[in-house]
């Protein structure tokens, strides 16, 4: 819509002539600039130029649809009224029956913690059948960390839905529906970008997984002001992108340590007054997501995951949808799978702080042995 | 003054400058006429050339003492006006409390916060409570909202709804004691379909919708509430010229004003938040730079304090620096001694 042409509007010749003769020829153009910019350029009164940018606006705004509509529509058209059920029930419920499509949805946590399975579990969920659940469509994997691997999958496979990956030759046709990718650069990353914006419409893809995006970005750039400008594209990039073709879109994130005493505040806050509370930790480091908060407005969705005193936990961190809620989990053969589904609701900030405690290493070697036995 | 303050093309002021005609004043004493003649145009054109230096003049000046300027109010009547000024609940009383009853009609807010603190949902609470009847002490209106991140959520906007109407028929059983109202009652399905859902996919569309809402809502006379989420995504990314985006942004702000005062509603703007350093140290702050914060009559930014949300009142002419504790619960924005009381949601 903001690259439609001037000269297609059918605005009076007069006004559209003098535009085309300034080399403004898009909408774009046009209305990046203010109406006393374009009467100085234009050399027009200012009726003119004013009714020449209503004309312009009234062609370019999107179209307006009420909130029932929108719903209405959703429901009609969409599998599971535009969820994808990630099985975890009480996470589905708490999402309105899975993770949306149309938006982005982030997992951030430290390394280890299950990130991966998750994804892993999705990609299949995306790509079973219909009649047992899942969307029957293919799924485009996007592995920046080499972390992808199909001898997982397959078994996550076996053990979650037994009946289906013990039928001759259904292993094979749900991971041949997996596209995985394995960009090593980010101008790799962003040329596929682009070319999946084309294949996602015509291929019944109805998942797009990002494995991780911090990793693309900080390999390139160490320095902030560069990273912020690219990310600040491909973030708007892949937003148009889930949103112009409704597929869902999950992301990974890693982690960073900051310290306690740079946690940003507003001027106005009373420092002192945050410092008493946890003086005990003002030395500790903490840990945060690695790309910052400009990313982090960017998603719809964020699940932190999240281990504390040996005990892991899936916390919904940002959500349109949902109360803060967390839920234990742990890793099983067959993938994620949640301890209890109720949830508990998280009062304060707590819901977005990700802990890593590795006070009980046992439990934790244990975990990792299970990952490890599968993958072996 | 001089006339290249005048909103006039290049060549005309050109023509006006070498007939001599350099100051405002100098057009004062002169017909359209002579105008004409001097600069060679055609007598329409001159008329309009001193119709742009003396918009309105003085002819109506009858209506009484406070007409020394047209089109200005004198602060008597602005005082009347505030009276009327009605508001718009966010269901939360104690925030409520410090805004004076809610987001005021006729002014532009701007609300801001880091990411997950509940702007989204605050917007969709006030694109629901903008529709309660007024007999059941709302405005009864309806609501556009401008969707520019794709978070609008219409399974979160019907759960609000359908606890607004349960919240309404409530109300009025408290009201009427028992007596069923001949009103008709509203059904969340009603509160979706006043909701009108823009979604603008880049700035340009963002700034054309805004050029173009006036006409819109002049079909639409109902609309009482405007509601930007959020006003900076588009911006912060793909906009290379800061100095561009000043300007654009200063101007999308007017026209957003211009709206508010027209029609008399709401204007919600959402920003997000930012780190900037100040004396060595990082410091949250709304996005869009210094300029930008002059743009909007009210600001609120939303902060997590310790274990609540609060919501603190960074500017604002009418309303006094204050805070206040809300909570985000299932059934939308609630004051927070309630989320004590009760544990579990689900």
């Amino acid at each position: 819509m903001a690259n439609k042409l001037i000269s297609e509007m059918g605005l009076p010749k007069s006004i559209a002539n003098v535009l085309s003769a300034r080399n403004i020829r898009t909408a774009k153009e046009a209305l990046s600039l203010t109406e006393f910019d374009l009467m100085e350029l234009l050399d027009v009164g200012l009726a003119e130029v004013t009714s020449a940018v209503a004309h312009i606006s009234a062609a370019v705004s999107p179209p307006c649809q009420t909130a029932l509509s929108l719903m209405e529509q959703r429901i009609k058209n969409e599998e599971f009224s535009g969820h994808i059920p990630t099985k975890l029930n009480g996470l589905d419920e708490a999402l309105c029956g899975g993770i949306p499509f149309g938006v982005l949805t982030e997992l951030v946590g430290p390394a280890g913690i299950g990130k991966t399975q998750f994804c892993l579990k999705m990609a299949l969920l995306a790509s079973l059948p219909v009649r047992y659940g899942g969307l029957n469509g293919r799924v485009i994997y996007i592995d920046a960390e080499s972390k992808f691997s199909s001898r997982r999958m397959i078994e996550i496979g076996a053990s979650s839905f037994p009946e289906i990956f013990n039928m001759q030759g259904m292993a094979r046709e749900m991971a041949g529906r997996i596209v995985v990718l394995q960009p090593t650069s980010l101008s790799e990353f962003t040329e596929s970008l682009q070319q999946i914006k084309v294949s996602l419409l015509q291929h019944e893809v109805k998942l797009l997984i990002i494995d991780s995006m911090a990793a693309l970005i900080s390999v390139e750039h160490g320095q902030q002001a560069p990273r912020q400008q690219s990310l600040g594209w491909h973030i708007s990039f892949i937003k148009s992108l889930a949103e112009f073709s409704r597929v869902p879109v999950l992301v990974t994130n890693q982690v960073r340590s900051q310290h306690r005493d740079q946690a940003p505040q507003y001027s106005f806050q009373d420092s002192s007054n945050a410092g008493d509370l946890e003086r005990a930790d003002k030395y500790d480091s903490r840990l945060v997501a690695a790309l910052g908060i400009n990313w982090a407005h960017a998603v719809t969705i964020r699940l932190v995951l999240e281990a504390k005193s040996g005990q892991r936990y899936l916390k919904v961190a940002k959500s349109p949808l949902s109360p803060p809620l967390a839920f234990p989990f742990i890793i099983t053969s067959s993938g994620i799978s949640l301890l209890d589904d109720e949830g508990f609701e998280l009062r304060g900030q707590e819901i977005s702080t990700i802990h890593f405690q590795e006070s009980d290493t046992r439990m934790l070697n244990a975990g990792h042995n299970d990952i490890t036995k599968f993958n072996g | 003054m001089d006339i290249s303050t005048l909103p006039l093309s290049a060549t005309v002021r050109g023509k006006l400058i070498s007939a001599g005609y350099t100051s405002i004043s100098s057009l004062a004493s002169i017909s359209s006429s002579d105008l004409a003649r001097d600069l060679n145009l055609l007598d329409s054109e001159a008329r309009e050339i001193l119709k742009v230096a003396f918009p309105v003049n003085g002819m109506d000046k009858v209506e009484g003492s406070h007409s020394i300027v047209s089109g200005a109010k004198n602060a008597w009547d602005m005082l009347h006006e505030d009276e009327f000024l009605t508001r718009i609940t966010t269901s939360s009383a104690d925030l409520d409390n410090i805004l004076r009853g809610g987001i005021s009609c006729k002014e532009v807010t701007e609300i801001g916060g880091v990411p997950g603190i509940g702007k989204t949902q605050l917007g969709i609470q006030l694109a629901v409570n903008v529709q309660i009847p007024s007999h059941c002490g709302g405005l009864g209106g309806k609501a556009v909202y401008i969707d520019t991140e794709g978070s609008f959520m219409v399974e979160r906007a019907l759960q609000i709804a359908e606890a607004c109407v349960e919240d309404m028929s409530e109300y009025s059983e408290f009201v009427h004691k028992g007596f069923q109202a001949g009103q008709e009652t509203m059904q969340s399905k009603d509160i979706l379909r006043n909701i009108y859902y823009f979604r603008a996919c880049t700035y340009t569309e963002q700034i054309a919708l805004i050029n173009h809402l006036g006409s819109f809502i002049s079909e639409h006379k109902d609309v009482k509430i405007v509601i930007i989420d959020s006003v900076t995504f588009h911006f912060r990314q793909d906009f290379d010229d800061l100095a561009l985006r000043t300007r654009v942004l200063g101007g999308m702000a007017l026209k957003l004003m211009k709206l508010a005062k027209e029609f008399c509603l709401a204007v919600v703007l959402m920003n997000q938040v930012t780190t900037k350093v100040v004396e060595g140290s990082f410091q949250l702050s709304l996005a869009l730079g210094d300029s930008w914060s002059h743009a909007c009559t009210n600001r609120v930014i939303l902060y997590w304090n310790g274990n609540e949300r609060y919501a603190y009142i960074d500017k604002a002419p009418s309303l006094k620096p204050a805070t206040a504790a809300y909570s985000v619960t299932r059934r939308g924005i609630r004051n927070s001694e309630s989320s004590c009381k009760r544990n579990k949601m689900m």
